[in-house]
């Protein structure tokens, strides 16, 4: 039984970040935007809620957490919705290619993060080591009360507030484009814009919104690593491949929000079965990795040879919309 | 009914501008990028502007070696962009580039790890290059298979490839392992030098300047002036008018995905045959995405992406000096790289765009 309640635990420590990112594409996607920095942004929220929470925790005397909470929290959305911004300002007025942008944006976010993380002890003066304890701790606080629960409370309730949220946000998310008016209307730029456009959809407000939004969910991603997985500490590169991974679940959910709920956790679970696989050697341990990819390239082959409509990507995914050149 | 504001800007298409104001406007573009870089890099270590630009150039090419070094990487991250290019001119989206050149390069080291120190090199040289060549082939052709079967989207099915080479080689670090448990290959053959490209003309990288520049001016000509070519860029425009025109379209697919893959490859074999003689994850480093932006930017025109190339890589090496002179991290060079990228992307607007605003007379009289 406790073999299994780690096994759960650990499953959802991969899980959750990537759903993050995941949640944050699917939202920029829907609009019509490729955003291939969403790594670059992961980075990007990640650093800047723990440069927020440092600087905070530096200069108080007594750190509250849930203050630490709220600034940190603040910071990586904001930070991660500006590289959306800058992304958004590129392509939609600017009409720069889409991949080449985001690809550019996640150069720079991963530089951002790694140079901020590497380098804020120095640039702070030389403190040492960049630990933020009072705001992790108050990141990693379980649910009171229910996480008491024996078996069931260590496997469901032991996490910290970000872990609940991802998954509301996501059925939120997949509430807001399935029920409401302005649901319908994003999915309908990221469709087909001119069909939008002439209804009076305001197609560049809801391409940027979406995009800077979008950004802003997946930024909480690198937030969530760093301050619940790695417990308010910066590795550099450490937050690894995920910002990808979370790209490739966009993917399999089908861009449907609850469907990344639990492919987030197969993401997961994927990501860390060669632990438990037996008799593996190290080197083996590493084509395992390589499953959560595998098994999105069979899905993307699969929808696209079944070419049913529902499960396809939004038919304007990647192309900029002029006006003028319908 | 409310009438819809008149917009401020008004944009129109450009005919067509003739190339020095193109040229001029990048130019801007780039100066502008270099005037926020130095503002960063002041704000972070207060050096003043003179001393960035100094520090700059003197970490690119301040020496006999760095200048080697800087060339060394502009030849490889050329390489990369030539072989992307042919792809992205038929308007496939291959972003696997990373993934290509690490299959590549995982080939060389094989060879070179049980063919280095036996085979005579006029042999083991010809054989991994072809042998790089096709292994990264034969990876670019599996995403292109089902592009032209199934139209399934390249640009995802790609980068997802990437991340399967990354964990192949993964596997053969741990398998070459040397010494054991160091998670690392290390230097191979680095008493024998088997499979190291030796120098040529009493250059060091003599060779890869040779294979580099002889696939920048090949890549020109088959883009500009063969038949294939040509079916590229009709591809690339539209896969409706190709077919009308009786062009396989399948076919163009699978063929130019495979000779993009192919150059990938011997970048691949470049980078661990010629300069860093060892496999690791960070073997691509990146570059493959890079060379995307350089390839684009250059307008698929490989001769200008020798400049492209330079320019990034050398503001590259020149802010990883700055950064190591004031002991901040080399992930800086990433930083400046990033915002000079934004600038140059953004600036294509003004090149294919008239940008002119509208006063409120003007607005008032059109009505």
């Amino acid at each position: 039984m406790g073999f299994l309640v780690i096994f759960i635990q650990k499953v959802i420590g991969q899980g959750i970040g990537i759903l993050y990112g995941a949640l944050g594409e699917i939202l920029t996607e829907k609009s019509g935007n490729l955003n291939l920095g969403i790594p670059g942004m992961m980075y990007m929220g990640g650093i800047a809620g723990l440069i927020g929470a440092f600087l905070y925790e530096n200069n108080t005397a007594q750190p509250n957490g849930l203050v630490g909470v709220i600034i940190s929290f603040l910071c990586a959305f904001l930070c991660a919705a500006l590289g959306g911004l800058i992304y958004s300002i590129l392509t939609i007025t600017l009409r720069a290619n889409q991949n080449v942008t985001g690809l550019a944006l996640t150069t720079f976010g991963v530089g951002f993060g790694n140079f901020f993380g590497g380098s804020l002890s120095k640039l702070a003066g030389g403190v040492g080591q960049i630990s933020v304890a009072v705001t992790g701790a108050a990141f990693k606080t379980p649910v009171p009360g229910l996480s008491k629960l024996g078996v069931i409370g260590q496997a469901f309730f032991s996490y910290g507030f970000l872990t609940y949220l991802a998954i509301i946000l996501a059925i939120l998310l997949s509430f807001f484009l399935n029920k409401t008016r302005k649901g319908l209307n994003l999915r309908a730029v990221g469709e087909s814009p001119s069909t939008a456009d002439a209804a009076g959809i305001h197609v560049t407000a809801y391409r940027y919104l979406a995009t800077c939004i979008g950004g802003g969910l997946s930024g909480l991603g690198g937030l969530y690593f760093v301050m619940e997985y790695s417990g308010g500490t910066w590795t550099n590169n450490g937050f690894g491949d995920r910002g990808w991974l979370a790209i490739a679940l966009v993917i399999f959910a089908l861009w449907k929000p609850v469907n990344a709920i639990w492919g987030s956790l197969l993401f997961g679970g994927l990501y860390i079965l060669y632990l438990y696989i037996p008799g593996l050697s190290r080197s083996t341990q590493e084509i395992f990795k390589a499953l959560p990819y595998v098994v999105t390239i069979v899905v993307l082959i699969i929808t696209s040879l079944r070419k049913e409509r529902e499960h396809q990507p939004p038919a304007s995914l990647g192309r900029a919309y002029f006006r003028e050149e319908r | 009914m409310s009438k819809g504001r008149e917009p401020v800007f008004q944009m129109t298409k450009r005919e067509a501008i003739e190339p020095w104001k193109a040229w001029l406007i990048r130019l801007i573009a780039v100066a502008l990028s270099l005037i926020v870089c130095a503002g960063v890099i002041i704000a972070l270590t207060g050096l003043n502007p003179v001393e960035v630009y100094k520090g700059i150039f003197d970490g690119a090419v301040g020496t006999k070696r760095r200048a080697w070094m800087t060339i060394r990487d502009t030849l490889v991250l050329l390489c990369i962009a030539v072989g992307i290019t042919p792809a992205f001119k038929m308007r496939f989206w291959n972003i696997g580039a990373e993934g290509q050149i690490l299959i590549g390069g995982v080939t060389s080291a094989a060879m070179m790890i049980y063919l280095g120190n036996t085979l005579p090199p006029v042999i083991l040289f010809p054989l991994m290059l072809a042998g790089s060549a096709l292994a990264a082939m034969v990876w670019a052709i599996i995403p292109a298979f089902f592009k032209a079967y199934w139209n399934t989207n390249e640009t995802l099915f790609t980068l997802m490839m990437n991340y399967v080479a990354m964990q192949v080689v993964t596997f053969g670090i741990i398998f070459w392992e040397n010494p054991k448990g160091s998670n690392s290959v290390g230097t191979i053959n680095s008493a024998t030098k088997g499979g190291w490209l030796p120098k040529l003309f009493g250059l060091e990288y003599g060779w890869n300047l040779v294979i580099v520049l002889a696939l920048t001016v090949a890549m020109f000509i088959y883009l500009r002036y063969s038949k294939q070519g040509y079916e590229i860029a009709v591809v690339g425009e539209s896969g409706n008018t190709a077919r009308y025109a009786g062009i396989n379209v399948k076919k163009v697919i699978l063929r130019t995905m495979a000779i993009s893959g192919a150059v990938c490859g011997i970048a691949g074999f470049i980078i661990v045959s010629g300069a860093s003689h060892t496999i690791s994850t960070s073997t691509a480093g990146g570059r493959g995405f890079t060379a995307i932006i350089v390839s684009w930017m250059s307008k698929f025109n490989t001769f200008a992406m020798i400049l492209v190339s330079f320019f990034l890589v050398f503001m590259q090496k020149g802010a990883g000096q700055i950064a190591s002179q004031f002991n901040l991290n080399e992930n800086a060079a990433d930083v400046i790289t990033g915002i000079i990228l934004f600038f140059i992307l953004g600036c294509e607007f003004f090149i294919d765009y008239k940008v002119r605003i509208r006063s409120a007379k003007q607005a008032g009289s059109e009505e």
